[in-house]
């Protein structure tokens, strides 16, 4: 069986709430003694339905109060074929950050558009930082059919703006579904309704919807989480890199390059598990271990040492002559530098201040950090770049230069989603600030 | 008999072989829950100077352990584990926690809730069903304090209620303990901010994303030994008013018109004898155990808790208190 992550943005009301209760009550992922409290809520709050199901994924009762979602909610659910994580987020404008969280961990983004209104900013916006968090794949559904009687004008009208307006983006891929979550067309069984539409519903959708393996055929990449040195008698010199495959995959007797110490060795083990393994790959939690005596410790990033540059007489075993004469060129090497560019999502309630102390995490890896410049802000409506006036607030999306203490190992985000994204940390606060995706 | 030593067996490693990237074979679900708990356990002995994994005696907290084997060894584990004994904990719990401890040369604390009772001179449970689920906050906030614990891993899922939904994984606790739902950070890809100031500390909850069928088919394909009050057995118990069955023991107060009867009986969660209810089955095995679940309709915590009926915000007021 497989996983699958995807997200939810949709504006306030389109129905994201009573779709996602939808494909858990339909897929019949809700217990009773639930349900029953759902019942006695839904009397409370006096919604006509017999179930509310958009109570289903309103936790906290601060919300519940608010009558809105503010926080991301993760739901389950299971069929035959796949397991379900859903990131429930919220769509308002003011909790940008919380999709953008949200997103950053999934592989697929649903967008709800209500059929009556069709693509509105907000569906824009949603579609926008699914692009910026690089999801690969985005199904707009369109959902409320029912109050446009169902009519497949309306829904080939909206699919055609949907995708003009997905040529200005580089998302990878797009699907259209029509639903309607309140009276279940299409969301599981096919609907009567809904005859001339030849697609799967959502739950065929989603159980069957190719999941990138984006990482297992990239660059090989590994970062040190946590130094292995049992000091028995027995294991007196066991020292092993505890940490998971970034990406791509990492052999025994592959020669690598160490980051950021800038050296060479050779992978002289692999284990996982307490076994012995050849080959590991890309999310495969193991321990290293290499040849020769050099400074690691957490964060450090093992990279294949083709990737390596400076001064080396190694000739990189990735060009190499196939039957049909073509050459393999080296994929994009891994970046070594003090100072790049990003995108970050400003996440916390007191905007930037210049020459705020920050810390810079990309997975285990943390350094101090400041950002340099603020070179432009980007416009979450149509994704253009404006001129930036220099401040950082909750929910901005900018462009800007980051220096940073210690030389940072990294791949640009559009290459790679593991290193090539991080988190800024206020080192009074401690809170997360913002979020980045590197863009060179 | 414990199955938790690594190496682990070799048919388990066969039945699960590495996924070459070549052949496009798919990654099973559980190989990325696996992932994920054991990339966020080496978080936490990279970010942190004490923590500690609680450790309860029940099926989740079992699977940490496991997770944690896998994780460190052939190291030893980063954090000792840390047991809050109510004094009502299910005998068969206790003597595996204390079997598991000794196997694996672990190191084992264990802390008393009726100790807190004395010292702190706090009124213990009473009622017909005396529970010490809300004293148990005191004993674990004290030791806390007293091992001075700058994270708490422990095996809370966000499928178990839905103020769990929203639970990070790293979840920021203050110096009393206390969750406030606004001040939590948001947590991007795989990236955990642990960073907090002294006296704070975090709590770690590495098996968030697993539902409790999940839980039981990892317990399966591990292999993993669990105390024997999983598994069905005849049990002297009474029916509450809500229909479930509750043991007798020695901490329960009989009424007159309780009826008591033989059943056969599981638990489906380990907590205090006194407010844990059993359900009916006939299911000897892990095979058993999955079935059942796959057409159970109530959830893990409404067939078992009696504490989280009382209100439907109750978890949310326990957890802002320091509870788990
Ligand atoms: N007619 C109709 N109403 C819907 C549909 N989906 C949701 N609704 C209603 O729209 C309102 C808002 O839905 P909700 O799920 O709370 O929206 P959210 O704010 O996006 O989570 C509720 O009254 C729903 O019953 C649909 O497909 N058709």
């Amino acid at each position: 069986m497989e996983l699958l992550r995807f997200f939810t943005a949709g504006n306030v009301d389109d129905g994201k709430s009573t779709l996602i209760g939808r494909l858990l009550y339909d897929s019949k992922s809700i217990s009773t003694d639930i349900l029953e409290t759902l019942t006695k809520q839904s009397k409370s709050t006096g919604v006509d339905a017999d179930i509310d199901l958009a109570l289903l994924t309103d936790g906290l009762r601060a919300e519940r109060e608010q009558g809105i979602t503010i926080d991301v909610a993760y739901k389950y659910f299971t069929t035959d074929k796949r397991k379900f994580i859903i990131a429930d987020t919220p769509g308002h404008v003011q909790y940008t950050r919380n999709m953008f969280t949200g997103a950053s961990n999934t592989d697929l983004a649903i967008v709800l558009v209500d059929a009556r209104h069709g693509i509105t900013e907000q569906t824009r916006r949603h579609s926008i930082i699914s692009n910026i968090v690089g999801i690969p794949h985005v199904l707009v559904c369109i959902n409320k059919m029912d109050l446009v009687n169902y009519d497949e004008e309306v829904y080939n009208q909206i699919k055609a703006d949907y995708t003009h307006f997905a040529e200005s983006l580089n998302l990878k891929k797009v699907s259209f579904i029509p639903t309607s979550a309140l009276t279940g067309d299409n969301v599981v069984k096919h609907s009567e309704n809904l005859k001339w539409y030849q697609g799967p519903s959502l739950f065929e959708f989603l159980e069957t919807v190719e999941i990138e393996q984006d990482f297992k055929t990239q660059e090989a990449r590994f970062q040190v989480q946590y130094v292995i040195r049992p000091q028995t008698e027995e294991l007196h010199d066991y020292r092993g890199y505890a940490g998971s495959i970034l990406s791509g995959s990492f052999k025994k007797g592959d020669k690598i390059a160490v980051h950021p110490v800038d050296l060479t060795t050779t992978i002289e083990k692999i284990e996982k598990f307490g076994q012995e393994v050849e080959e590991a790959h890309a999310g495969e939690p193991v321990i290293i271990h290499v040849a020769d005596n050099i400074d690691i410790s957490r964060g450090t990033t093992f990279v294949p040492n083709t990737t390596f540059v400076p001064n080396t007489t190694f000739v990189p075993n990735t060009i190499s002559i196939t039957d049909g004469n073509t050459i393999h060129t080296p994929s994009q090497s891994i970046q070594t530098e003090k100072t790049f560019e990003a995108i970050v999502c400003w996440m916390d309630n007191k905007s930037f201040q210049p020459g705020q102390k920050l810390l810079l995490q990309q997975n285990s890896f943390r350094s101090k950090a400041v950002i340099k410049e603020i070179d432009n802000k980007i416009n979450i409506y149509n994704f253009k770049s404006e001129p930036s006036d220099g401040s950082l607030h909750l929910n901005d999306f900018c462009k800007v230069t980051i220096k940073t203490a210690e030389t940072l190992s990294f791949d640009e985000y559009a290459n790679n989603r593991k290193t090539g994204s991080f988190i800024l940390i206020n080192e009074n606060t401690n809170n997360t600030v913002a979020a980045g995706v590197i863009t060179s | 008999m414990l199955h938790c030593n690594i190496p682990i067996k070799k048919d388990v490693a066969q039945q699960h072989p590495i996924i070459n990237p070549k052949t496009q074979k798919k990654v099973d679900y559980l190989d990325q829950l696996e992932a994920e708990a054991i990339y966020i356990l080496r978080e936490v002995a990279g970010q942190f100077e004490r923590p500690a994994l609680l450790f309860s005696g029940g099926k989740d907290s079992i699977c940490l352990v496991h997770l944690a084997l896998k994780a460190f060894r052939p190291g030893k584990f980063p954090f000792p584990l840390v047991h809050v004994d109510t004094g009502h904990n299910f005998p068969e719990a206790i003597e595996y926690r204390d079997n598991l401890a000794k196997e694996l040369e672990e190191k084992l604390i264990v802390r008393y809730v009726a100790d807190t009772i004395k010292e702190k001179n706090l009124q213990d449970g009473k009622g017909k069903f005396p529970s010490r689920n809300g004293l148990q906050t005191y004993t674990l906030l004290d030791v806390i304090n007293e091992f001075e614990f700058d994270a708490c891993i422990g095996g809370a899922r966000r499928d178990e209620e839905k103020a769990r939904a929203k639970e990070r994984i790293f979840s920021v606790r203050d110096e009393f303990g206390q969750w406030d739902p606004k001040k939590q950070r948001p947590e991007l890809w795989n990236i955990y901010n642990g960073k907090i100031d002294q006296g704070e500390n975090v709590r770690v909850f590495p098996i968030s994303n697993w539902t409790e069928l999940d839980v039981w088919n990892y317990i399966k394909r591990e292999n993993i030994q669990l105390p024997s009050i999983y598994f069905t057995h005849e049990r002297e118990c009474i029916k509450t008013e809500h229909g479930q069955w509750m043991n007798v023991n020695e901490f329960v107060q009989l009424e007159p018109t309780d009826k008591i009867e033989k059943v056969k009986v599981r638990y489906r969660t380990v907590g205090d004898m006194t407010c844990t209810a059993a359900v009916e089955s006939e299911a000897h095995t892990v095979d058993d155990i999955i079935a059942e679940l796959k057409d159970t309709k109530i959830s893990e915590r409404g067939a078992t808790r009696m504490d989280d009926r009382v209100s439907e915000a109750a978890m949310e007021d326990r957890k802002k208190g320091g509870y788990f």
